[in-house]
């Protein structure tokens, strides 16, 4: 079953079109990543998802209903989740304090504190902490973790990976699959082709606002991906 | 090779120049046929003109929305008397000497209120003007809370007089135009035209935001002083809380907001409304303050460009060669490559 | 022994100057709006007693149990129906915003109320005092003053800390676009806000219009001490607002014995001092002034 399906969507940054008539499909339970070089149009992309950037033409539908004229709180509420770019944690709140607020939709779910410190633990060590004194990984990790209180059905994830080390990132990766399992359906950015290659079940790549490839990576060449990613 | 040039005149400026200095030569011989009414209205008008080019350079152009500029019109007002009346200057003179005034009082609370920002500098400068009204009240040899009257002009023939008067404050108002101008044309308008659109960008060209501010802050302080004397010369009895009164820099925003924020020509059309409103409602009293005060929020909020701005969204004119527009030569690609589309929204 | 007791009137009607500081600063955290307006709804708060007290004949801090509640529907229907239109566009809108309002406010109560100065009278207690020496006596009056405003001051200290509408608050005020991304409406959050502050600053203004009487044009006034207490005590802290108006009070309560011509400017030069040599404030916890 499809949960989230955009069709048709074009976008724009004041007069520069930076989305052009774009169309996914993400279904239910599967891991879904976006790739493409920078300035694509991925993380525009899952603004518009998200409800953060407006589309200028085209319908987004979630679970059969159409969510393109909703606020981004409206479409919380509805269970669609954006970890953003950048990971903007709130830093005059902390780490616990940080968790809660992703909680402020009220839905119900499986994901509350203690599992969330499950799944990282070191946000449990780290509860009573300022969010503005952490590391990059942790405070990545922390934004992951608020928008699990909110117990998506849908996870936009935009650039996990953006400026941390390799090590830091594969720890990120490995809680992906217990998010799946959880019942979250993941429609993730990723520069990195192989991270994406290896998260998901399904991956289009963005080439200058347009699609110009999607399919599962079994039946993807390295090649052709490289050539169509840089647009060679 | 035609590359891109950048212009500044417009053939509608060129025209707009022809008319401008048809009126002022037109204003300049009205104390000769002129009646005594007409005269007195032409101070207001001009005075108000000047005043209102001096907010918009502050808010329009630098940013600093100030509502403390009335300081410096009770600053313009005492020094008046205390230049005629006390020092016994001739009376062009003492208007010189508020320019100065008003100069070095902008310097040395510019320290202060500039280490806030938005809002909170607009109350700073009124804080300031306020403590300056405090002093003035509490000061006899200004005549305290009750006030004093400019003896000297008085004294002086009343055609005479008005027609001193006028010929300031024509050259007050004329003269804010083209400081404005001057000020636009040169480096510093575009430095800050760039403020503008972004600080930040603005102050990685290189651009030294403070000086700049600084700089518009002065030239305010001074027209705001020169325009307060030139009104007291025509008022003659100052009051402290009068000529310190929010209310000049009230009517400053006014006529900026209604007239067109950021554009020199604003002052002008809000001018203009301005006395046209006063003159149909000026009766309803308070009411009528009720209305200015809705009808700026609403220009604000719906039409931010004010009226200029919706007569040229209708006829592209621009009066004053002051913006600068981007002629392309032909046969120029232009790669509308974004830095960073993907970047967060 | 007259100046004890000066600079303990100053220091009780410091309360009242911190919840003035509080709704300003309150607005100014979560919204980024420099309120203009916020004056002249503190007097307005005051004229609102007046009628109420006047069509129930209750005394008026009785009174506040309507006035506050009104002037708390104000501003949530003053932030959605207005301010939020001017939010977004740089500065200067919110700015030419609420200082029209200003205008609008304080020549609608002239025109209903005239230019006379009114009074809101508060019965024996406000004569009632108690006495610490024979020449130090604390007014009933000015003491509840400072209880209340400090009860309000830790009320909505508790309620910023410990609650979910506290976090979200405080969510938003960090970062208004990432808050609606955990299902927070920003721009209720905004008219919240403007809610508490409208409800905080009515409380200062009725106990101000016990205090001394007032006009349709103190507005202004009000305004100004509101900002000067919360450059004093620095913005960022409850607690800095209340020592910020604390010292405010009592600099206004010296400058009372020096004469009567001086409480106001005594104010005003602790705040350029403060101004000149700490300009992040007394007790300022972080730097965000420079918004």
């Amino acid at each position: 079953m499809t949960l989230l399906a955009v069709e048709q969507v074009s976008s724009y940054y004041g007069d520069l079109q930076a989305l052009h008539q774009v169309s996914i499909e993400v279904p239910e339970g599967e891991t879904v990543a976006i790739i493409g070089a920078n300035g694509a149009g991925k993380s525009t992309l899952l603004g518009m998802i998200a409800g953060l950037v407006r589309a200028r033409s085209g319908a987004v539908t979630f679970d059969g209903r159409r969510i393109d004229n909703l606020a981004s709180h409206e479409r919380v509420r509805l269970g669609v989740s954006l970890v953003p770019e950048g990971r903007r944690v709130f830093p005059s709140l902390t780490v616990e304090e940080n968790l809660l607020v992703g909680s402020h939709s009220k839905r119900r779910g499986t994901w509350d504190l203690e599992a969330v410190t499950e799944l990282f633990p070191i946000l449990g060590q780290l509860a009573r902490r300022s969010a503005a004194v952490l590391s990059g990984g942790e405070q990545q990790a922390l934004a992951i973790g608020r928008a699990l209180m909110a117990q998506p059905r849908l996870l936009l994830l935009d650039e996990v990976s953006l400026g941390l080390a390799p090590v830091v990132v594969s720890q990120l990766y490995r809680a992906l699959p217990r998010i799946s399992e959880a019942g979250a359906t993941v429609l993730l950015v990723e520069q990195n082709i192989d991270r994406a290659l290896a998260a998901s079940d399904r991956v289009y790549c963005l080439l200058k606002g347009r699609i110009v490839l999607a399919g599962r990576p079994q039946d993807l060449t390295r090649q052709h991906i490289t050539s169509v990613y840089f647009g060679i | 090779m035609s590359g891109p040039t950048v212009v500044m005149g417009t053939r509608a400026s060129r025209r707009a120049a022809i008319l401008g200095l048809a009126s002022v030569a037109l204003l300049a011989t009205v104390p000769a046929w002129g009646s005594a009414g007409m005269m007195r209205f032409l101070v207001e008008v001009l005075t108000l003109l000047a005043l209102a080019q001096m907010w918009n350079l502050l808010a329009g152009y630098a940013g600093l929305v100030s509502i403390g500029q009335q300081a410096f019109i009770g600053l313009g007002a005492y020094g008046l008397f205390v230049l005629t009346d006390l020092a016994l200057l001739p009376a062009v003179l003492p208007v010189v000497g508020v320019g100065l005034l008003g100069a070095a009082v902008s310097l040395a609370v510019s320290p202060l209120v500039f280490r806030l920002a938005g809002g909170y500098f607009a109350i700073g400068t009124w804080v300031v003007a306020e403590v300056i009204r405090l002093v003035v009240l509490n000061t006899p040899q200004v005549g305290g809370g009750t006030g004093v009257t400019v003896q000297a002009l008085v004294a002086m023939p009343a055609a005479e007089r008005q027609a001193l008067t006028y010929w300031l404050a024509l050259m007050v108002g004329i003269g804010s135009i083209v400081v404005v101008a001057l000020i636009m044309r040169s480096r510093l308008g575009l430095a800050l035209s760039g403020l503008r659109d972004s600080e930040v960008a603005a102050r990685s060209l290189g651009v030294d935001i403070f000086r700049a501010k600084l700089f518009i802050f002065l030239i305010a302080g001074v027209g705001c002083a020169v325009a307060g004397a030139v009104i007291y010369m025509q008022l003659l009895r100052i009051q402290p809380n009068a000529a310190f009164g929010i209310d000049w820099t009230a009517r400053m925003m006014f006529v900026v907001i209604i007239g067109g924020v950021g554009r020199i020509e604003g002052p002008i059309v809000g001018v203009a409304a301005f006395f046209l409103l006063q003159q149909t409602l000026a009766e309803l009293g308070t009411l009528y303050l009720v209305i200015l005060g809705g009808v700026a929020i609403f220009v604000t909020l719906l039409a931010p460009g004010g009226l200029w701005g919706l007569i040229t969204s209708r006829y592209p004119v621009a009066l004053f060669g002051i913006q600068r527009r981007l002629l392309l030569g032909p046969a120029r690609p232009i790669e509308a490559t974004p830095a960073n589309p993907g970047g967060s929204p | 022994m007259e100046w004890v007791n000066a600079v303990l009137q100053g220091a009780l009607l410091g309360g009242v100057y911190a919840l003035l500081a509080t709704g300003l600063s309150l607005v100014f955290g979560v919204m980024r709006i420099v309120n203009l307006a916020q004056g002249d709804l503190t007097i307005l708060a005051a004229f609102v007693a007046v009628s109420v007290v006047q069509l129930t004949g209750l005394g008026p801090i009785e009174a506040l149990a309507l006035v506050v509640p009104l002037m708390m529907g104000l501003g949530y229907v003053l932030q959605r129906g207005l301010l939020d239109h001017s939010l977004g566009r740089g500065v200067l809108p919110p700015v030419l915003v609420t200082f029209g309002l200003a205008i609008v406010i304080q020549n609608l109560l002239l025109s209903i109320y005239t230019a006379d100065t009114r009074g809101l009278n508060a019965g024996a207690i406000e004569t009632d005092s108690i006495r610490l020496s024979p020449e130090i006596a604390i007014g009933v009056l000015p003491l509840l003053t400072l209880i209340v405003a400090v009860a309000i001051l830790v009320g909505l200290q508790l309620l910023l800390s410990r609650t979910g509408l506290g976090r979200a608050l405080r969510a938003t005020s960090d970062d208004a676009q990432t808050a609606t991304l955990m299902g927070i409406d920003d721009r209720r959050m905004f008219a919240i806000a403007m809610a508490i502050a409208l409800g905080t600053v009515a409380v200062a203004g009725v106990f101000l219009g016990i205090r001394t009487s007032f006009g349709p044009v103190d507005g202004p006034a009000r305004l100004i001490f509101a900002f000067e207490a919360v450059i004093i005590g620095g913005l960022g802290s409850l607690w800095g607002t209340l020592i910020g108006g604390i010292m405010l009070g009592v600099a206004q309560g010296i400058g009372n014995q020096l004469g009567p011509a001086y409480p106001v400017l005594a104010g005003h030069l602790l705040f350029l001092l403060v101004l000149a040599f700490r300009p992040q404030g007394l007790f300022a916890r972080r730097q965000e002034r420079q918004s």
